[in-house]
């Protein structure tokens, strides 16, 4: 369906799932994933940091995988299952966030969205993760702050919360 | 002398206050003190019938944890359960919520603690001791018979206990104490205890609100194109095909360029892309990074003003002997804050109304003042959380963005800029030329020591202060260096190019202490000495100085063997207040790849009113030095910044991260800085430890990994 009045801003209907739920949009199919969830579905957990794809601060999933979503078009998501910050759990006790208050890891907290969400699918892949898994998971994530250390130790604690221990 | 004022000759505005301290007693215009049922002593606090106190927090949050240490001072003093107590952000209002010390409602300079503790802590101590007072008058007995825990005073002899809820209405009828008792530091209750983040929750599930996440109703989003050259203007432009495009609304001229409004960012990026624009691009665009350089080493060979001179230090390096000479370098830098700047207005005849993630609500309040023509107090500003401040956040360039663009188009306007707007349009940490000459006596200790930087100075580009002196900041950490020598002389030779200067972590000393702990490191060798016994003993006259150092030493087990391919380095810089130190473990590959493996970090901040907020600003501050040291770097092309992104103005990554250990120094001294001091001492340690492997010495930053390259 179009009814741009301009060619580069035609607009398309693009039905995806965002935090379990089945959302719609009008929006140029072109448009980043990014500003349909920030801008048009209120989403605001997912941060724009560089519109490149080298500062991880968009990160989310979709269908589990972690995704920048600055450059991925809306129309790529169609039909498929996005999950951000704000669905990643239902009462901030997914263990990557536990975890994340454990450490108080958080300065400014702009990237921590990116983090958590790079984190959370970091560990879904490698529950185990030694330090080069956490370098090769976690790299594509600039903290400004320099939280790194902290987003390390996190990991470490997440996966062992995650098998169970306390 | 009076010691009690009563609030009602405050509220005359009869009283005459002298400087300091007595700020935190003037109560608010329209006192919340006057609601009945609500006690609030002065503007820090407040506590209502059913016992809620809830702070108010001047510091902006910009990572560094004033929303948790704020509190934690406060409900100190008070004897408040701090889980409990609410926390609300100052609106601008700089008569009610100024830094004492500064006398401007604008945060840098690492003061969010040390300006404010004292005046926080009587604020609170005299709110206690009117509840005291209240209880002591319903019990009959005397006030130094009642003492205070959590919420509650008590009367221990009896067993009585009366909530602070409970004696709001009798404590807001009683004289507020200008001279409080505060408490001895055994009895605190928080400070000095680590206390979890009160912003982690909101931070981990993407429910904190930063200015880009501002929502107002009826609001526009717009993106302004900027002349890509400092100081340009716009001369014409055509908005034809910009104004097409679906959902952009206006396109309008402000100061600092174009800017098209649309319906959202997206949309109005669009715009931007579609529109025409000639420049009249101004003087800058003849001043390239070449050209600087140029100008600053034919100003380095010119004698600069002496900005300290003590005994005869020309003399004596003329004398002969044995003289050691080098140049150092340094770049321009960007803050590069996570959030891209922005900021919101709703500008109307009767008011304007900012929402803007900012370090300076009192500048933001008068700006728009000037800007819209409204008086002061018709300028609400909003302060949101701040995603990254580092000194780009204390300027005012954004706000002007936001309310020109709101009054140009009527309507509320949310102004974003780019990544890269961000990194062409800030305002650099400066680049310095530094040359250096030392003398070193028979036993190789420096009997004569010459400096002379060559750069611009920030203050005087921003007319803080006066052209033609020396600007504090140009200097800072060389004219106050620690090292007792008896000829020293240190010259700064102004050269300004144009090219827009701010306050970057750490300013002066970011860079001078890089210089300094460098070539000092350089005369240790030089006299085949270690370079931490050889500043040792010239620390004599600098006693913190030299306690932090040897605490980091210590930890670091220095002169222990090193791995095979490793070295250590060593520095220690005194900043905004507190004294740092670091000894950095590095390893070299032979291609040149630098590996910071371990960084021990040593602060001696007085007082660490939160130890884990002190080790996460140390572990901060190390690693933004390590990605100035590693690739911080602005050049100039015709008067255009050439980086753009984070592809070309690179940040260290966590693959590049090493163990930093920090280790707190209790002095006991008055509270220092936390923000900046541990950005210094990062570098120099860093290329000392270089030297110390591979005999290379970095004498240029960023770190040039082709330059350390062994065949």
């Amino acid at each position: 369906m179009s009814r741009g009045n301009d060619s580069s801003q035609e607009v398309a209907m693009i039905s995806f799932t965002v935090n379990g739920k089945q959302r719609q949009v009008d929006v140029p199919p072109e448009m980043p994933l990014l500003w349909v969830l920030r801008e048009s579905l209120n989403l605001t957990g997912t941060k724009y940091g560089c519109g490149i794809a080298v500062c991880g601060a968009c990160t989310v999933h979709v269908d589990g995988a972690p995704v920048r979503s600055c450059i991925t078009p809306a129309s790529a998501v169609a039909g498929r299952r996005v999950t951000t910050i704000e669905g990643l759990s239902e009462r901030a006790d997914h263990p990557v966030q536990k975890a994340w208050m454990e450490v108080d890891v958080p300065q400014c907290g702009y990237c921590q969205s990116g983090q958590i969400m790079s984190a959370a699918a970091l560990l879904a892949r490698k529950p185990s993760p030694t330090d080069a898994d956490i370098d090769d998971g976690m790299s594509g994530n600039i903290c400004r702050c320099g939280t790194y250390q902290r987003i390390r130790a996190a990991i470490h604690r997440a996966a062992a919360i995650r098998k169970g221990g306390a | 002398m009076k010691t009690l004022v009563s609030r009602r000759e405050i509220l005359k505005g009869g009283l005459v206050v002298g400087a300091g301290l007595t700020v935190g007693f003037s109560l608010p215009i329209r006192a919340v003190g006057q609601t009945p049922g609500v006690f609030a002593p002065n503007q820090w606090l407040r506590i209502d019938r059913d016992g809620v106190v809830t702070i108010t927090n001047s510091v902006p949050e910009m990572g560094q944890g004033s929303l948790t240490t704020t509190p934690m001072i406060i409900a100190d003093e008070l004897d408040a359960k701090l889980d409990s107590v609410k926390v609300e952000q100052a609106p601008a209002n700089p008569a009610l919520y100024k830094n004492p010390v500064t006398g401007t409602q604008s945060y840098g300079g690492s003061r969010g603690v040390r300006d404010h503790i004292e005046m926080w802590r009587k604020a609170a101590a005299s709110a206690r001791e009117m509840l005291k007072q209240a209880a002591a008058n319903e019990w009959g007995v005397p006030v130094e018979s009642v003492d205070t825990e959590e919420g509650a005073v008590v009367h221990r002899p009896t067993g009585r206990r009366l909530q602070y809820g409970q004696l709001v209405d009798k404590a807001q009828a009683l004289p507020v104490p200008q001279n409080p008792t505060l408490k001895t530091p055994d009895k605190f209750r928080y400070i000095g205890k680590v206390v979890k983040r009160r912003d982690t929750p909101d931070k981990v599930t993407g429910r904190s609100i930063y200015g880009v996440d501002v929502q107002v109703p009826g609001m526009l989003v717009g993106s302004i194109e900027r002349c890509p050259v400092f100081g340009g203007k716009v001369q014409t432009f055509d908005a034809t095909a910009a104004k097409k495009i679906k959902g952009v609304k206006d396109v309008v001229q402000v100061s600092n360029g174009v800017a098209v409004v649309a319906d959202n960012f997206w949309t109005a990026l669009q715009g931007r892309r579609a529109l025409k624009v000639t420049w009249d691009e101004g003087p800058i665009a003849q001043v390239s990074s070449a050209t600087i350089t140029r100008e600053y080493e034919a100003a380095s060979k010119q004698p600069g003003q002496v900005a300290k001179n003590e005994g005869d230090a020309e003399k004596v390096l003329a004398a002969g002997g044995k003289v050691h000479e080098a140049v150092y370098q340094v770049p321009f830098l960007e803050h590069a804050c996570m959030e891209p700047m922005n900021a919101t207005a709703q500008v109307s005849r009767e008011a304007c109304v900012i929402w803007a993630p900012t370090q300076n609500p009192g500048g933001t309040q008068a700006t728009a003042a000037r800007l819209t023509g409204l008086p002061a107090e018709k300028v609400i500003v909003n302060t949101t959380m701040l995603g990254g401040g580092f000194g780009r956040r204390g300027e005012i360039d954004f706000i002007v963005d936001a309310v020109e663009t709101s009054k140009a188009v009527g309507a509320p306007v949310k102004v974003m800029w780019t990544r890269e707007d961000d990194i062409t349009h800030g305002f650099y940490r400066p680049a310095t030329y530094n040359v250096f000459r030392a003398a070193l006596d028979a036993n190789g200790m420096p009997s004569a020591w010459f400096t002379r930087i060559v750069g611009p100075g920030i203050l005087i580009q921003k007319g803080r202060a006066q052209a033609g002196t020396i600007d504090p900041a140009a200097v800072e950490a060389v004219r106050n260096m620690p090292y007792d020598i008896p000829n020293l002389r240190i010259e700064w030779n102004n050269k300004d190019l144009g090219i827009p200067l701010g306050f970057w972590r750490s300013v002066g000393p970011s860079q001078n202490g890089f210089i300094i702990e460098s070539f000092i490191d350089e005369l240790a060798h030089a006299a085949g000495k270690d370079p931490f016994e050889y500043r040792r003993a010239l620390l004599g006259k600098s006693p913190r100085h030299k306690a932090i150092l040897e605490l980091v030493a210590n930890r670091a087990n220095w002169g222990s063997p090193v791995p095979a391919g490793r070295g250590r380095g060593i520095a220690v810089v005194f900043s905004y207040g507190s004294y740092a130190a670091t000894v950095a473990e590095v390893s070299v590959a032979p291609a040149g790849a630098v590996k910071v493996h371990r960084l021990v970090c040593g602060i001696d901040a007085g007082l660490a009113v939160n130890p884990d907020a002190v080790k996460a600003q140390m572990e901060g501050g190390a690693v933004y030095a390590l990605t100035a040291a590693f690739y911080g770097q602005i050049t100039i092309d015709r008067g255009r910044v050439q980086q753009s992104n984070f592809h070309d103005y690179q940040m260290l990554r966590i693959n590049e991260m090493p163990v930093v250990d920090v280790h707190i120094l209790d002095s006991g001294e008055a509270p220092g800085g936390l923000g900046e001091p541990g950005v210094p001492t990062v570098a120099p340690a860093v290329c000392n430890a270089i030297f110390a492997a591979t005999g290379r010495r970095v004498r240029k930053l960023p770190i040039d990994r082709s330059e350390l390259k062994r065949a």
